[in-house]
């Protein structure tokens, strides 16, 4: 009888679809040593945050080369981040990524564009985007306007660019991770580039806050020099500086 | 077509009682059925100002639970027939609202009245909350004060984003600012924000200026509305307001500091 009652008992399992954000780790040599050794002491400085993270490894940089995958793996594993898969490289790098049963994944659209050439000031690898020949500009597109003020107690967060054509109280606070532009009186607390994007900046035409940071690196109202006050500057990172200048 | 009015501020003591008070009166005084409510459930103070407090039998608790109908609760006015109030309830707190309950007297007040006036309790808890869900207009009462005008600023944050008109993603409320206690005598010296200064940081529209006066602590004391208080300057400031309001273009007053001529000079010196 259990063919007539079947519409009846619960599910066991479901598909869904769901995106996730996963880190990527562009590989930029197949020199396994070298990269292992790099990598050791890029974890060292962050030991917590990189533990038992999963991370998606981006071969496109070495496709041409020889690869030894299931060495790079063991390095990866020897540091206790996961790989949860490749996307990328020859057909011979992706055949040994199904013989240790590694997800291959499919390159994004423009996916170049967030490797690290422009971003980086180090001389990474400027490997030609040969297959990318419609590639787009800046694919963050997120972004976010606000044409009412923003009130004391109110908290906006713009995953890309956040632009507001009227003022923020004291008391607001605006967040973007890119640039935050604001054609009003800023009286409350600005924070750009919040992911740690040291190119973000911020803009305003009434500087007026309780604090302005970018990537991080903050300055309270204290430490505003008041010949900056209520004329429209711009606020950018340099070496770590937070440098406001009159536009 | 009804609509509802919340006094707000977020600060106490700024004058919300006193405005719906004045407010109520003269809404009904130029002949529009109006109700007032108190929402300051546990601190009852509305029904004192309007000289109603004793004749209080049912409150808005009681409408809500359904202890009482609305009929019964609803305590007219002796100076103006179309006015009405319901006042709050002392022995209880503000957790005794709720949002149904609010809503579906509300709807029954809608039925018969032109406006509707919520005197809000301060701070933004619940009591402001429910005060200001359902409002399709507010007056944000503020003083010329910098913690004033900034729990102003906060509360049309709340104003922005908590209400029902914000949660249908609706024509917004209507804000407008009400500028109590202004001195501008004191202004001029400095010691107090001027119009500019308020309007600068809260960039909302004047509704009017109402200024300090002995009027408005006498017409409390005595129970009576101090728009009732022709003379008095805060009187006249309210009924301004009323007819601005209203549709009525009036020019402000109360702004500058009065000049005093001879006579003037001469007899209140």
């Amino acid at each position: 009888m259990p063919n007539q009652s079947s519409s009846l008992t619960l599910p066991a399992f479901e598909f869904k679809s769901s995106v996730i954000t996963v880190p990527v780790l562009n590989i930029y040599t197949t020199d396994i040593n070298h990269f292992s050794l790099q990598l050791r002491e890029k974890v060292k400085q962050a030991a917590d945050f990189f533990k038992n993270s999963s991370v998606l490894i981006d071969l496109q940089n070495v496709q041409d080369q020889e690869l030894n995958l299931p060495l790079l793996i063991d390095a990866i594993h020897n540091v206790e981040i996961l790989p949860i898969g490749i996307r990328g490289g020859s057909e011979a790098q992706q055949q040994s990524a199904r013989k240790i049963q590694l997800p291959i994944f499919s390159i994004p659209r423009a996916s170049a564009e967030t490797a690290p050439v422009e971003k980086t000031p180090e001389p990474a690898p400027p490997i030609a985007n040969t297959n990318q020949s419609n590639e787009e500009p800046q694919n963050n597109t997120i972004n976010t306007l606000i044409t009412q003020p923003v009130r004391s107690g109110q908290r906006i967060y713009a995953k890309g660019d956040l632009v507001i054509t009227s003022h923020v109280s004291a008391g607001a606070e605006v967040m973007a991770e890119g640039n935050i532009h604001i054609y009003g009186s800023l009286r409350g607390r600005a924070l750009a580039g919040i992911l740690g994007d040291e190119e973000s900046r911020i803009f305003c035409t009434d500087l007026q806050a309780e604090l302005i940071s970018i990537a991080g690196n903050y300055r309270i109202s204290e430490d505003i020099e008041d010949s900056y006050k209520k004329i429209p500057v711009q606020i950018y990172l340099d070496k770590q500086a937070l440098i406001i200048k009159n536009t | 077509m009804a609509r509802i009015i919340v006094v707000t501020s977020g600060k106490g003591g700024v004058g919300k009682t006193t405005t719906s008070a004045a407010i109520a009166m003269g809404l009904a005084k130029k002949g529009h059925k109006t109700a007032v409510i108190d929402f300051d459930v546990g601190l009852r103070n509305l029904d004192l100002i309007l000289g109603c407090e004793r004749r209080v039998v049912y409150d808005f608790v009681n409408v809500i639970n359904g202890e009482a109908t609305l009929n019964q609760a609803l305590i007219k006015d002796k100076r103006c027939d179309k006015l009405f109030v319901l006042p709050a309830s002392q022995t209880r707190d503000k957790d005794a609202l709720t949002l149904e309950g609010v809503g579906k007297v509300l709807n029954e007040l809608k039925k018969t009245f032109k406006y509707i006036v919520c005197d809000s309790p301060a701070g933004i808890e619940r009591g402001a909350h429910l005060a200001m869900y359902f409002a399709d207009d507010a007056f944000v009462v503020t003083n010329p004060e910098v913690s004033s005008v900034r729990d102003s600023d906060r509360m049309l944050g709340i104003l922005a984003s908590k209400s029902q008109r914000a949660e249908n993603s609706e024509k917004p409320i209507k804000e407008y600012l009400l500028l109590t206690r202004y001195n501008p005598a004191r202004v001029k010296l400095g010691e107090m924000l001027s119009v500019d200064d308020v309007q600068d940081i809260l960039s909302l529209h004047l509704l009017g200026v109402i200024p300090e006066s002995q009027a408005v602590l006498n017409a409390s004391n005595s129970g009576t509305p101090v728009i009732l208080d022709e003379q008095s300057d805060a009187g006249q400031a309210y009924s301004d307001i009323v007819d601005r309001y209203l549709g009525e273009d009036k020019p402000h007053r109360f702004i500058d500091e009065e000049k005093k001529g001879l006579f003037g000079r001469l007899f209140r010196s």
